[in-house]
């Protein structure tokens, strides 16, 4: 079979720091971008698109293109949290067929645990930010709000603690052979309900790890990946979505993979049922329970039930996921987990995930992001992607 | 009753919200309804998000409502529980339930609004559950 595809992810790096403490952030973005690059087999001078997002520092896409000595004729900083970069697959894709560059080059970087950077508190964006004042004084933090989407899902389907530690224990099972993995030790689902209550009823191995480091794609066009070779991953179909409060008419039963999921599937002529691997967005076990159901692989309100008893362990489940740990075990860079997804999907097309996690004959693949604050101010993005013979 | 309450941090205001902060010092809940569409919005703004129009209107809530959904922060310096509260006038907002033991909080249950004293003296508009005031 050969699908059309638009463009291509020639080259992935995922920085094997977990802690930064002796680097800068602009560093670590042209770490990676140098790493993405010697896999691809292409050098700085080759990247005449930028991709990046809230995390690059000062002018942002300015100030690393100038740090890196980029010389671009295309830009985009497109900013919706932690999907930034699976949104950027799907934006450069676009770019590259309407000619505006030919190979694309997405970072991320960050450096939360060197910093200290707590995560109880609440993100103040700013007294310019319209919703500020009527959240702040609240005590909005990240847990508690992807803890009351956990609630309203127990509330309304019955999803129990014990599902989500699933998620967590399916993680794990695959970070034990990951060397970088912040987290190795494989957890049971007691484990999961005996670590400490965080926000209900999310504990704190319902969480995802803090760490440093970050990533990097090169995306290209059909005739340079013609000239790369067969580790080019072909990219069949994206989709983006952003979904809000609505002006009080708040819906925390779905969030924007409802939207950003069919937009890809349809553009790629494919269903959930034709993947091989996924690479779901875990920033904590409810955003997987969640995503899976938007995204079709299991019926809304049915996700306690797919996710339980290892359905998402490689070789045991139906529906190997995050096979490098995810964010729940291994890395989430930046406190942005959108590029480490991308990046595994494509080592499991390639065959170069760990054997003890590798999909056999990894045909068809999809990574999603999340973005923000789970249904209620989120940007999602959705891409498929396919080996270069799919 | 649940132990101490945290402190809560002042509200920032702007010439949009300044009404809504004022009138919860009087101890009244505000939201925004639009005359052209008729619809009510939270967090209030000048233009209706739901339809544009510019002919938005300020009235006062009935203050009773129920609980969406919420979470207890169990691992903050002093506990608290974040909500979403669906008010009778149909919006929903991001509010504290106060005066109640973490383990009567459930989903679904009424609530009535009350009034906190923020750190710099303004009001921030909390709920109680309802008839236990
Ligand atoms: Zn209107």
């Amino acid at each position: 079979m050969s699908r059309p595809a638009k463009g291509f992810i020639a080259g992935v790096f995922e920085h094997p720091t977990r802690k930064a403490v002796d680097k800068t952030i602009p560093q670590l973005h042209a770490e990676v971008a140098l790493g993405a690059l010697k896999d691809a087999g292409l050098t700085k001078d080759d990247v005449d698109g930028y991709f990046c997002a809230g995390d690059a520092p000062g002018l942002g896409g300015l100030s690393m293109a100038e740090y890196m000595g980029l010389k671009v004729r295309h830009i985009d900083t497109t900013e919706t949290g932690g999907s930034s970069y699976t949104v950027h697959v799907g934006h450069a894709v676009d770019a590259i067929a309407a000619g505006r560059c030919s190979v694309a080059l997405v970072t991320l970087a960050g450096r939360p645990r060197a910093d200290g950077v707590a995560t109880l508190g609440s993100r103040n964006y700013g007294p310019a930010s319209p919703d500020v004042g009527f959240e702040l004084p609240y005590g909005p933090a990240i847990t508690n709000l992807y803890g009351m989407a956990a609630m309203r899902h127990m509330y309304a389907y019955g999803t129990t603690s014990e599902q989500l530690a699933w998620i967590k224990v399916a993680a794990s099972h695959h970070a034990q052979h990951n060397e970088h993995a912040l987290l190795r030790d494989v957890v049971t689902v007691d484990d999961v309900l005996n670590s400490p209550m965080i926000a209900d009823p999310l504990h704190r191995l319902d969480c995802c790890v803090i760490s440093d480091g970050g990533g990097a794609l090169v995306i290209v066009g059909p005739e340079v990946a013609r000239s790369l070779g067969g580790r080019c991953v072909k990219v069949l179909g994206t989709g983006e979505a952003v979904k809000h409060l609505n002006g009080g008419k708040v819906d925390l039963s779905h969030n924007g993979a409802a939207m950003s999921g069919p937009i890809a599937f349809a553009e790629a002529e494919l269903t959930p049922a034709d993947m091989d691997y996924v690479s779901i967005y875990d920033s904590f076990t409810i955003t997987v329970l969640q995503t899976l159901e938007d995204l079709g692989f299991c019926e809304k309100g049915a996700g306690g039930r797919f996710v339980a008893d290892g359905n998402l362990i490689s070789g045991v489940g139906k529906l190997p996921f995050n096979t490098d740990g995810g964010g729940l075990c291994n890395n989430h860079p930046g406190n942005r987990g959108g590029m480490t997804k991308v990046i595994e999907a494509v080592r499991q097309l390639r065959g170069e995930a760990h054997p003890k996690v590798q999909v056999p004959d990894c045909t068809l693949a999809l990574a999603h992001g999340t973005g923000g604050s789970i249904a209620t101010r989120m940007g999602s993005a959705t891409v498929i992607l396919g080996r270069n013979d799919a | 009753m649940s132990m101490a309450e945290r402190t809560y941090p002042d509200p920032t205001t702007n010439l949009e919200t300044e009404r809504y902060w004022a009138a919860a010092r009087d101890g009244k809940l505000l939201i925004k309804t639009c005359n052209a569409c008729g619809e009510a919005h939270y967090y209030p703004r000048e233009i209706c998000p739901h339809c544009g129009s510019t002919d938005t209107e300020w009235r006062e809530a009935s203050g009773k409502g129920t609980i969406y959904s919420y979470s207890v922060m169990r691992r903050a310096e002093t506990p608290y529980v974040i909500a979403y509260v669906t008010l009778d006038e149909g919006v929903t907002m991001m509010t504290n339930i106060v005066d109640a033991d973490f383990d009567a909080i459930a989903i679904g249950k009424a609530v009535e609004v009350t009034f906190r004293a923020t750190e710099g003296g303004m009001a921030l508009p909390v709920f109680r559950l309802a008839g236990e005031g």
